[in-house]
């Protein structure tokens, strides 16, 4: 995706790369968000990009060199490395890994929770749950969000009052 | 066959994030370092889903939530402000947002 010369087969790349990411969430079990992760991600969110990839008509990035690539590339090889080296450590060193390759079976007939902490499970009764309990000041939080983003966007993209233009 | 361990699903998700990371140090499109921000967000997400489930914990899957919800937010005003910045210096090239250096 990041190779592709035209934004619009990037954006293809995207959809493809979002599916399939959507599709590890349903090998883990996580049901409800893959199919929030089609809806938003390769609905909603990919259809403004190639819309606004139509709208602004951009082209192939042509050959117009940066001079700061080359030491961007390094600086990004360096700060990966790093990442990797870091991620296996990380693996080597906890203990919820130590059990690998198995994963623990999902009970769904359990109760929603045992005090402090919300069961893993497929049904989307737990997520609600966990929503609208331990999660309801951050649920409000972001639905305010979403609200101010939509005023923000509105103002951002109305016509500026008395400009020539 | 080998089955497929936790640490692999992590592996791809530190893959996803470093893809991304590269596309928004090497992309000279706004778009284009927009949508790889995306995929970075979304090694996060897969990160966040694998730990959830193999700790038998929700708390992780909630905050994927949150994070989609934020993310969604955050594109629709991205690309608001850059149809802004568009309609205002002709360009989506971020080597001709220079503004500020003379």
């Amino acid at each position: 995706m990041v190779c592709s010369k035209h934004p619009v087969s990037a954006a293809m790349f995207m959809i493809i790369s979002l599916v399939g990411v959507a599709a590890l969430f349903v090998l883990l079990e996580a049901f409800f968000l893959a199919v929030l992760q089609i809806l938003v991600y390769a609905g909603a969110v990919m259809v403004l990009f190639l819309f606004i990839i139509m709208l602004l008509d951009v082209g192939p990035d042509g050959g117009k060199a940066s001079r700061m690539k080359l030491i961007s590339g390094f600086a990004g090889g360096f700060a990966v490395a790093l990442l990797v080296v870091v991620f296996l450590i990380m693996i080597q060193d906890s203990g919820l890994l130590k059990s690998d390759s198995q994963w623990l079976p999902i009970n769904d007939s359990a109760a929603l929770t045992d005090g402090t902490n919300l069961h893993f499970s497929t049904s989307v009764k737990n997520f609600g749950f966990g929503l609208m309990t331990k999660y309801m000041l951050p649920l409000q939080i972001s639905g305010f969000l979403l609200l101010a983003a939509m005023v923000g966007v509105i103002v951002l993209s109305k016509k500026e009052q008395g400009s020539t233009n | 066959m080998e089955s497929v361990s936790p640490s692999h699903y992590l592996f791809l998700s530190l893959l996803l994030f470093s893809i991304g990371f590269f596309g928004v140090l090497l992309r000279r499109n706004l778009l284009l370092i927009l949508m790889s921000l995306e995929l970075m967000l979304n090694g996060i997400n897969l990160a966040l889903v694998t730990f959830s489930r193999t700790s038998l914990n929700l708390d992780g899957s909630i905050f994927v939530f949150f994070i989609m919800t934020v993310a969604a937010a955050e594109v629709a005003v991205g690309l608001a402000l850059l149809v802004a910045l568009y309609k205002k210096r002709g360009s989506v090239f971020s080597e001709d947002m220079n503004v500020l250096t003379n």
